[in-house]
């Protein structure tokens, strides 16, 4: 009885010699609700991708067999055709249209080329309520909320007549009820025989609803879960998680002093929806010498956390104490947070941590300007210096100090960025994704900077999405989820599996 | 063997020849555009008068396009600086000539009037954050209907001849050297020195640091080049009437510009800010404060273009200064700013400026009318700026 609706076989994507994808099968039934696991960077959303025409026929390896036929989709176009929809995590809805005109974007209801309106709205207003949405089919979709957003990309995927409709990290952005409705919608849409591939972080949610869990790890299918046999939340974090951990980490003896950085009872609210607490209640401290990681999925609020400590750099209405040495400070504008020490190395290298278009002189310099100029005019020659002693330091690999940081490798660009802020002389250094997108052997040589930093007595907090990288560097480490510390775990009790339970675990621990 | 090592060394100074080419391309151009004139003139463009003429009736938009580039490298704009420009214009003229005061309280009162409006400027783009097109756009209304409104649709003039002569004077002979004037030589050789002394001093200190250093050839080249092209102008500029103040005035403002945005951390914040606003803000650059300073000296500079404006002119006019705006802004792209931010430069502009500048004397001493003028201007805006995106492209 049951019919496969999708087979993907042996599917292969590389980015300039990097594989993304390294043969993935994925077998999905006509009906079902099947969903996709993996940590941050497995592949998941560049599978989705595949599928749905993101990158055309012919960019990848493998066969994606659909409703018993190969297909070979060239665009997202081709895809839609066929009744396959993606609904990806960032939403391409149009704030400035209403909900009529988003739903029917690009697929407009006309008559000889003009808009026929009276129809549209009958129609949208029919899609709408399937999907439980009873607003005014005229409102503007900025003016509803980010959950209501959401019923309006699926009201335009059944108005695509959908037949498989893919929905990537659906309930990140949502609040609970949000959360529930729509997976009280995606039950409905199961007994209607629409087939549905949901990819989500949240385990409890992946196991309320799908029949089967693929695991992906690494660019690889793992293994897939049938519900009824052995699909647990720990099967799965086992199954994604489960990698053999190698020497990739250098080896160093941590010498760990007093207290030194505590933050107490912070509290942030988003700086748009000032009524959408982004981090509740967070307390974390962080000793001399120490490394400690914040682990959290994406959306957890852990760049949240750390912008919003240096110099209010993230968030509104910011409330609680930061202590440093046991001594209350202020940090109300990243000036003052650099004064007192402070250093954050963004997760966003290009979009907020260099200026791509100067040398890596003027870029490493940058945060320390006031150290290198005597009534604002600056000592050029020891800048230089300051930027050949640190290039050499870090092994950054340039002509020389006046390549413009454009032109850079990404390992280097991050090299740049982390000169920028030890330059600085902080004593509390805060790296956010400090590896991302960086090759192995950059990776090791940050890693052994980030202990020599902890090695001089200095607070370290690296906030990472890779496991393997906190439990290898990290003497402690604190879960986050939705906004809360969930959890402080020491290095030797540490394993992937209890930080994972920590991440997705929704209530506060005590 | 040989003759490979004299290939290869030939390659080198070529590519170095097309690197400096690259870099100093409108320098060339306007040596090229300036010669080319100079023949078509029959000699006339690079008369001591005629040199004189160019830098009279092109000082305020050099000494707008100064403050236009820095704003520009800051990806903002002002449109409003033709309306400051008659505006303080109309004011000095209400102060000078209806009030009579004495032309230096009223210069004071018109640099303050003027650097306020750019803090009115700078107010709405900074903090309130309404993009500076649109804030400068209602400026350039706003400021363009008081002048009319204070001058009451009338033009105001003369001028008392101490405001004039800050436009059309020259700097006094003290020496007395009769057809030529001594002074200016006296001044031109000091300030020779000066260069030269100060540009071995930096190299001295460079090498002791380590710094990176052009290679001696390089460097004896650059300050004879230097040497000859002030002694040279100097010459010709003394055979007429010396210096004008004016030029004195856009020198001085080039030179201490430069210093700031070359030598300075408020420079060095207005790239990055230009370059990059979050990164610029994330390594503790107050980027709202140094958007409103820049407003502020914008208007300030504003100001200096209006008085010299209206002092050359004798006259204040409701039409003063009309489209100025556009052409400091042109002068800064053909000067190499970029049109995303964080590129740009002082000297850049001041030779877009001047390649505008040359082209319009050129063209009437050719006897070529102001209509085919426009035109051409507007191809040179965007040949410069194409050739501009071609070499980066190229290089990329």
């Amino acid at each position: 009885m049951t019919e496969i609706m999708l087979e993907m076989k042996g599917i292969i994507k590389d980015f300039s010699g990097v594989k993304a994808l390294n043969n993935v099968n994925v077998e999905v039934e006509k009906g079902e609700i099947h969903s996709l696991c993996g940590e941050n960077g497995a592949g998941k959303s560049t599978l989705m991708k595949v599928l749905s025409g993101v990158y055309s026929y012919g960019d990848y390896q493998g066969d994606i067999i659909y409703k018993g036929k190969k297909c070979q989709f060239k665009n997202i176009k081709d895809s839609e055709s066929q009744g396959i929809v993606i609904i990806h995590q960032e939403l391409a809805l149009v704030p400035q249209l209403s909900i009529a005109e988003n739903i029917f974007l690009g697929n407009e209801v006309t008559k000889f080329g003009k808009i026929n309106w009276d129809e549209m709205f009958q129609r949208a207003k029919m899609f709408m309520k399937i999907v439980g949405l009873f607003e005014d089919p005229n409102t503007l979709v900025g003016n509803i909320g980010v959950g209501k957003q959401q019923l309006v990309e699926i009201a335009k995927a059944i108005s695509k007549d959908v037949k498989l409709l893919i929905l990537d990290e659906p309930t990140a952005a949502l609040n609970e009820d949000d959360s529930k409705n729509l997976l009280q919608l995606l039950l409905k849409f199961k007994s209607q025989g629409i087939t549905c591939i949901i990819i989500s972080h949240k385990l409890n949610e992946v196991m309320a609803v799908a029949d089967k869990v693929t695991i992906i790890r690494d660019g690889q299918s793992i293994e897939t879960l049938e519900k009824g046999e052995g699909l647990t939340e720990d099967t799965i974090i086992k199954a994604m998680v489960g990698r053999s951990l190698d020497n990739r980490y250098p080896d160093y003896t941590p010498s760990i002093g007093e207290t030194f950085f505590e933050v107490k009872n912070w509290d942030v609210f988003h700086p748009i929806h000032s009524d959408r607490q982004v981090i509740k209640n967070a307390n974390f401290s962080i000793k001399r010498g120490e490394i400690v990681g914040i682990a959290g999925l994406m959306g957890a609020g852990r760049t949240e956390l750390a912008k919003s400590i240096f110099g209010r750099s993230y968030g509104a209405k910011i409330s609680g104490q930061v202590l440093k040495d046991g001594k209350p400070i202020k940090l109300h504008t990243v000036k003052q947070a650099i004064d007192n020490g402070l250093a954050y190395v963004t997760e966003d290298r290009k979009g907020d941590g260099l200026v791509l278009i100067e040398s890596i002189n003027e870029n490493i310099s940058l945060a320390s300007l006031s150290n290198i100029s005597h009534y604002m005019i600056l000592d050029k020659n020891k800048e230089i210096k300051n930027s050949e002693i640190y290039k050499d330091k870090m092994k950054i690999k340039s002509n020389d100090i006046f390549q413009v940081v454009g032109s850079l490798s990404g390992g280097n660009q991050q090299k740049v960025v982390l000169a920028k802020w030890m330059l600085t002389q902080p004593d509390i250094l805060f790296l956010d994704e400090p590896t991302r997108g960086i090759d192995v052997g950059a990776k090791y040589e940050i890693y052994m900077i980030i202990q020599e930093m902890a090695k001089a007595g200095k607070a370290v907090c690296i906030i990472s999405s890779e496991l393997p990288e906190l439990l290898g560097m990290c003497d402690r480490i604190y879960t986050m989820n939705e906004g809360k510390i969930t959890g402080e775990v020491s290095k030797l009790e540490a394993t992937q599996e209890n930080l994972m339970q920590l991440m997705t675990k929704n209530e506060v621990a005590v | 063997m040989a003759t490979e090592k004299v290939a290869s060394t030939n390659k080198n100074i070529l590519s170095i020849f097309m690197a400096i080419f690259q870099k100093y391309s409108m320098y060339f151009f306007l040596v090229i555009i300036m010669l080319a004139f100079q023949i078509l003139s029959n000699g006339i463009l690079l008369k001591p008068l005629n040199i004189t003429n160019i830098i009279l009736q092109n000082s305020y938009i050099l000494i707008l396009s100064i403050g236009m580039v820095i704003l520009i490298i800051l990806n903002e704009i002002d449109l409003s600086v033709g309306s400051i420009t008659a505006f303080v214009g109309a004011l000095s003229a209400i102060l000078s000539i209806k009030m009579g005061l004495p032309t230096i309280l009223s210069v004071i009162i018109c640099l303050i009037v003027g650097a306020a409006i750019g803090a009115f400027q700078g107010f709405w783009v900074s903090i309130v954050k309404v993009p500076s097109f649109i804030a400068t756009l209602a400026g350039m209304l706003i400021f363009r209907g008081l002048t009319i409104v204070v001058l009451d649709g009338k033009s105001l003039a003369p001028y008392p001849k101490s405001f004039q002569t800050i436009s059309s004077g020259f700097i006094p002979d003290i020496f007395k050297g009769g057809s030529i004037h001594l002074f200016t030589l006296v001044i031109s050789a000091v300030i020779a020195v000066v260069y030269v002394l100060s540009s071995v001093h930096s190299r001295k200190k460079k090498v002791l640091s380590s710094s990176p250093v052009e290679s001696n050839v390089l460097f004896i080249g650059k300050n004879v080049l230097v040497v000859i092209i002030l002694g040279l102008f100097a010459y010709a500029m003394a055979q007429y009437e010396g210096f004008p103040n004016v030029l004195i005035i856009l020198s001085v403002l080039i030179l201490v510009y430069r210093f700031i945005t070359n030598q300075t951390t408020i420079g060095r914040h207005v790239y990055a800010t230009g370059g990059n606003e979050k990164a610029a803000e994330l390594s503790g650059i107050n980027t709202k404060k140094i958007k409103f300073l820049m407003f502020v000296n914008m208007g300030l500079l504003s100001a200096v273009a209006g008085i010299i404006f209206s002092a050359r002119l004798n006259a204040a006019t409701a039409t003063a200064g009309n489209g100025f705006e556009l052409d400091a802004i042109a002068a800064c792209y053909i000067g190499g700013a970029s049109a995303s931010g964080g590129i740009g430069t002082v000297l850049g502009a001041i030779i877009g400026g001047l390649v505008m500048g040359v082209l319009n004397n050129g063209m009437s001493l050719l006897g070529i009318g102001v209509d085919w003028q426009q035109a051409i201007k507007g191809f040179v805006l965007l040949l410069a700026v194409a050739f501009d995106i071609y070499n980066k492209n190229k290089s990329k």
